[in-house]
């Protein structure tokens, strides 16, 4: 039976960094991908709200799978 | 791996070296009493900042599928019925009147540019949502709280802070009257 690998905490340390830094930058993609859309949808432009929220509901899943990964690391 | 060497390990792994290195025996008593895991503590807190940004990433998720849903509903709504809102003798040429379009809407205005010829517009600017001013003989509706311009014929922006055309109620002049027959969307 396969165990998980168990990380020493210098290693999670920098896993747990590379994590945010991946989250932080889905969370300001996600942040320029409303902002478009809000300003576009005010202007009258309603066409792009339902692609964007995909877009942002694709971004949410992935920082969705690492948040899981990071319970799985502890 | 005996339980000794078991114990170092972990000893190794979890826990802080203090700033001086000396063991813990030899560290004064405050920080025997209190020592400070700064490395744990840092991992705790980006852990923490990783959840934040998670929980960020939903509302914004969250925000993006309110948007989708107003766009299909807004999609789905039946169009605001034709309305009389004024007659052509009421207004002189350059004259304009406040009407509300579908009834309980925000002030909406209604020029007349010319014999036969009336445009209607939102009345509130697109930049903060003052009132606008008519300027006929400049063809232009006025935004005087800052100094925004649009263009009189299509309601778009000329000058000034705002960027958004004026939303434009479409009309119908029949018999001498004036119907308001919907709002077209201008990207």
């Amino acid at each position: 039976m396969s165990q998980r690998p168990r990380f020493i905490r210098a290693q999670r340390m920098t896993i747990v960094n590379a994590m945010l830094a991946l989250v932080v930058l889905i969370v300001i993609l996600q942040l320029w991908l409303l902002t478009a859309t809000m300003n576009a949808y005010l202007g009258g432009d309603r066409d792009v709200a339902l692609p964007s929220a995909i877009a942002s509901l694709v971004c949410f899943g992935l920082n969705l799978g690492l948040l899981r990964y990071l319970f799985r690391l502890d | 791996m005996n339980e000794r060497g078991t114990q170092s390990q972990r000893l190794t792994e979890n826990q802080s070296i203090p700033p001086d290195a000396r063991p813990l025996a030899l560290q004064p008593r405050w920080r025997r009493d209190f020592p400070i895991d700064w490395e744990q503590d840092e991992y705790v807190s980006r852990r923490e900042l990783v959840k934040f940004m998670v929980l960020t990433s939903a509302a914004f998720a969250v925000g993006q599928a309110w948007l989708a849903a107003k766009s299909l509903l807004a999609r789905r709504a039946p169009a605001p019925r034709r309305l009389p809102i004024a007659t052509v003798n009421e207004l002189p040429v350059g004259g304009a009147k406040t009407f509300f379009y579908p009834e309980g809407s925000t002030p909406r205005l209604l020029i007349r540019t010319g014999e036969s010829a009336f445009v209607a517009y939102d009345q509130q600017c697109t930049h903060l949502l003052c009132p606008v001013v008519p300027a006929v003989e400049k063809g232009c509706l006025h935004c005087p709280c800052h100094n925004g311009w649009f263009d009189l014929q299509t309601g778009r922006p000329v000058a000034g802070p705002p960027q958004r055309p004026l939303p434009k109620i479409l009309l119908d002049v029949e018999r001498g009257q004036v119907y308001a027959t919907g709002i077209a969307e201008q990207a």
